[in-house]
């Protein structure tokens, strides 16, 4: 057994034992990027040449997504329009992990522009792969951190999830996800695609150190004015030891056409497991959930066309070559040469909904289906503990499968960007193959600030079952 | 045609809180440009506002001096446009829930007074400046994030020279707030104008122009004179007028388009998502009222029927609240409350005003100040004009008023019999205005009073004077 194989709980054991060193786990994992890097792309800045023992920080390694900000490092949203940018300061979840004693890899994980997609696709430098299937997306935005996990290049990683970003990828690639409550963790310091969406979350190799990696995340931030200030529970206090009692809901309108039925069955299966360790299963009803991705396109897009009027080639990253005879001719050429297509759609769709003469139409009435889709889970959980669905209706897709087809492409996000607009937490855990040799993830979702039933149902699960432990073979 | 005009003003205001709306960066005016900047007003990526307490607190007091009502529930919206003085191409600003609604400011125009609504206050962050050289225009964002208040009349504006009290209304109540510089030059406070005329006795509004870059209160009252005067010539010879923003222009004393309404920018308004809503709760408006001192409204009528001042009079003292306070002690120990009025505001400013200083930084204390006063007026120690030699000197050197009078030897003479020798030779030296006196012409006594006063180096009593000649004169 290597030391990369390993998760962060086993090396934290052996280094507290002095059996090895964060030196040690370090080298080991340098290696393995090495090996598995060029078939997988999860660390686009790794390739020109640089060497992953360059990236080395002190302690365990953390694998961070490109759109979160690490001070004197390149931090780029996989996109050209931040090219070569440094930020001048770390997020706040960077200066926990460093206070923590954590190391923070310098080399940050590929992801879709911006966070705009589901399958990585979207990146400037180009997709990573599936570890499961080199042919098959790793799932996005967080694809990079899902996939580097799922093939041991990284011990831990952070990623964000704005419409299950993090959870699409820990499904595709067959590890833990987790999307924290809204305003658990701060989101100072990760360039904004949907302020009121996105929240950072870890991707681990299981339920243990996703739980770990909680405790070091979370908290109030006082410069995030949309942190909450509730305390920060001990996270692996709520790992078991058993789920006797807990009322689980499955709600109909996850269970619909589009549903792949492999799919289907591994998360029925899911859910008779949970029955049989103790848990009480109900079905429950989500009447709004049809809305949700319109609406969820039409606040996600808004907000973004807003954050990323600040990339205008002025201050930082990208600007266009091309002589300008004025401002606004280089606003142009900058955001038209820096952006990609998708980046483009969004950006317009976002100034669309929000132009003098359609916000109402649009803006305003999707903040109150919002309202609605909010209040469809409140009624839930005031019966149950937690929402049991898939976390995406297929496994895996193939790479420039869907990148003709947005819409489609918007659809491997149905079930998870209710979670988003309701700002509840949800973790994806593995839960099954398809007969194709692709992972199957399990969404549990639970009411605000409840991280602790999440932790709770995925440890047991993840206890009597072995998915965890199969890893890819690449 | 008669016309009626329409003004409506929007001021924005720069807060004098120590640091910036949404970051910890010092709002110091006049430093070395971008060198009060963070991630955050420079809008850098991944970076978060957060809200400036005390802003929010100067901000409801303006509302409440403003008579407003302060909104319970209020929240930041962002406004979107391009421009590189605007690092993140937004505004955080207010949009339709603005901090505060429906208030009012009395002003006085001719002896009467006028209320003007106030249709809101919001809150916003100011913009950085740009710096055009021949060949590049460079960005100092170090006023970027500045906290802003942005106060918005309604259209109850009739003439320029109403819009012009106004605005000296309001920045005298601002000041009493101190929660302001109100330095129009430093851009402290600025100010926009929307202007429209419409014939007598029509109700509805003409089409408005906006007017910008009036960077004085003259320079607005100048911009919407001839404002006036361009609309009236337009509608005269049968144009129509084009709703469109003017720049003032204060070389040429005219406005010129800037854009018009076609050009206009859609904003593009959302609630800023980075900045939850806020909840103002009745406690928090209670205490900020608590604090709120007596503003010069309330002042002026105060000191008009407490100590008898004329409007005019009261007006001038409580311009701003330092010297109110400074004349309101003077007032309220003086013996005759217009006679201290009349050195306040007559040697006393004038002191000031040749220092460059506001009379409330003259340190001549209260008792002496009111001692040559009393030696003045009652005593007649001394006359009116030496009075205000004494004041200088006291300004000067600080000594009390009797002691400057005594080293000087600046005393009145009012001893008859110490004038007597002055006043028969003069008598034997005019004998022809001796004469016109007698003839009947009046003025020929006030020549021989000066004629004395010269003799006696300014130091007669003019009025024993005036007597002892009449006397004289009649028994001769």
């Amino acid at each position: 057994m290597e030391l990369y194989q390993l998760t962060a709980h086993q090396l934290f054991d052996k280094i507290k034992s002095k059996e090895i060193t964060p030196e040690q786990v370090y080298s080991s994992l340098s290696k393995r990027i090495k090996e598995a890097e060029p078939k997988v792309k999860a660390y686009p800045r790794l390739d020109g040449g640089s060497s992953p023992e360059e990236g080395k920080g002190a302690g365990i390694p953390v694998s961070i997504k490109d759109n979160i900000c690490t001070k004197g490092n390149n931090t780029e949203c996989c996109s050209r329009i931040l090219k070569g940018f440094k930020p001048p300061y770390d997020a706040t979840v960077i200066t926990r992990l460093k206070e923590s004693g954590m190391g923070v890899f310098k080399y940050k994980t590929n992801m879709d522009e911006f966070a705009f997609g589901s399958s990585t696709e979207n990146s400037c430098f180009g997709p990573t792969r599936n570890p499961w299937n080199t042919e098959c997306v790793p799932g996005g935005s967080s694809g990079g951190s899902a996939a580097a996990v799922s093939a041991d290049e990284a011990i831990l990683a952070l990623g964000s999830d704005t419409g299950g970003s993090i959870r699409q990828p820990a499904s595709f690639c067959g590890v833990v996800g987790l999307k924290p409550t809204y305003g658990r963790v701060s989101r100072y310091g990760l360039i904004a695609f949907a302020s009121s969406l996105d929240q950072i979350g870890p991707i681990t190799k299981d339920v243990r150190d996703c739980a770990l990696l909680m405790n070091i995340i979370s908290g109030y931030d006082a410069n995030d004015s949309t942190s909450v200030d509730t305390p920060v529970p001990d996270y692996t206090k709520s790992l078991g030891p058993d789920i006797k009692g807990l009322r689980i809901g499955i709600p109909r309108e996850y269970f619909i056409e589009g549903l792949d039925k492999e799919v289907e069955g591994i998360i029925r299966g899911a859910i008779n497991k949970l029955k049989a360790l103790g848990a009480v299963e109900k079905e429950v009803s989500l009447p709004h959930t049809e809305y949700a991705v319109p609406v969820y396109y039409i606040i996600a897009t808004a907000e973004a066309s807003s954050n990323l009027a600040r990339f205008d080639g002025v201050q930082y990253g990208f600007r266009a070559e091309k002589k300008a005879r004025n401002i606004i001719e280089m606003y142009k050429s900058t955001r038209g040469e820096g952006f990609g297509p998708e980046a483009k759609r969004r950006n317009l769709l976002g100034t669309f909904v929000l132009s003098h003469g359609y916000y109402d139409a649009y803006y305003l009435r999707a903040l109150k289906v919002r309202t609605l889709i909010k209040s469809d889970f409140e009624k839930v959980f005031s019966e149950f503990d937690c929402i049991v669905t898939p976390t995406s209706p297929t496994p895996a897709f193939r790479i420039g499968e869907r990148m003709e087809d947005p819409l489609k492409m918007y659809l491997s996000d149905i079930y998870t960007i209710s979670v988003n607009l309701a700002g509840l937490p949800a973790i994806s855990i593995p839960c099954g193959f398809s007969k194709s040799g692709l992972p199957i993830g399990l969404q549990i979702m639970a009411k605000p600030f409840a991280e602790e039933t999440l932790f709770k149902v995925a440890y047991v699960y993840e206890q009597a079952t072995d998915w965890h432990k199969i890893k890819p073979k690449i | 045609m008669e016309y009626e005009t329409v003004i409506g003003l929007e001021v924005h205001l720069q807060l004098n809180t120590r640091t910036k709306a949404f970051c910890g960066c010092s709002t110091e005016f006049g430093n070395e440009p971008n060198t009060q900047v963070c991630p955050v007003c420079l809008g850098f990526p991944g970076s978060l506002p957060v809200y400036n307490k005390q802003a929010l607190d100067y901000a409801i007091k303006v509302a409440l001096a403003l008579n407003c009502r302060v909104q319970e529930f209020t929240k930041f919206d962002r406004k979107h446009y391009y421009y590189p003085d605007l690092p993140k191409n937004y505004q955080i600003s207010q949009y339709d829930l603005p901090l505060a609604r429906k208030g009012f400011l009395d002003i006085y125009l001719e002896g009467n007074n006028k209320r003007i609504g106030i249709t809101r206050v919001h809150m916003e962050e100011d913009a950085g400046k740009l710096i055009h050289r021949q060949e590049t225009s460079l960005v100092d964002l170090n006023r970027a994030g500045v906290p802003l208040l942005e106060i918005v009349s309604e259209p109850d504006i009739n003439s320029p020279q109403e819009a012009y009290e106004y605005l000296t209304s309001l920045k005298s109540i601002l000041e009493y707030l101190d929660v302001s510089d109100c330095d129009m030059e430093k851009g402290s406070l600025r100010c926009d104008a929307n202007i429209s005329i419409r014939e007598k006795g029509v109700v509805t509004l003409g089409t408005k122009t906006e007017l910008k870059n009036m960077n004085s209160f003259k320079a607005v009252k100048d911009a919407l004179a001839f404002e006036v005067e361009r609309q009236r010539k337009e509608l005269a010879a049968g144009n129509k007028i084009s709703q469109e923003t003017r720049l003032w222009d204060p070389k040429e004393q005219k406005t010129i388009t800037m854009r018009t309404k076609e050009e206009a920018k859609d904003y593009r308004y959302f609630p800023e998502p980075d900045l939850p809503p806020f909840i103002i709760k009745d406690e928090r408006v209670n205490e900020i009222l608590r604090g709120i001192p007596e503003l010069p409204k309330t002042k002026t009528l105060r000191f008009m029927k407490e100590y008898g001042l004329s409007e005019y009079d009261a007006k001038i003292l409580v311009a701003t609240k330092n010297n109110a306070d400074y004349s309101e002690e003077r007032l309220r120990q003086g013996k005759n409350k217009k006679s201290v009025a009349n050195w306040l505001i007559g040697p006393l400013s004038g002191i000031a005003s040749s220092n460059n200083i506001e009379i409330s930084e003259i340190k001549i204390s209260t008792g002496d100040f009111l001692e040559l006063i009393e030696l003045v007026e009652s005593k007649q120690l001394i006359s009116n004009l030496r009075g205000k030699e004494v004041l200088a000197e006291m300004f000067a050197t600080g000594k009390p008023p009797a002691l400057i009078i005594q080293e000087k030897n600046l005393a009145q003479i009012s001893d008859e019999g110490v004038l007597e020798k002055e006043i028969e030779e003069v008598i034997e030296e005019n004998a022809k205005s001796v004469e016109d006196f007698k003839a009947g012409k009046a003025n020929a006594l006030m020549f021989l009073v000066g004629q004395v006063m010269k003799k006696s180096k300014g130091k007669a009593n003019p009025k024993v004077v005036q007597e002892m000649l009449k006397g004289r004169l009649s028994h001769a």
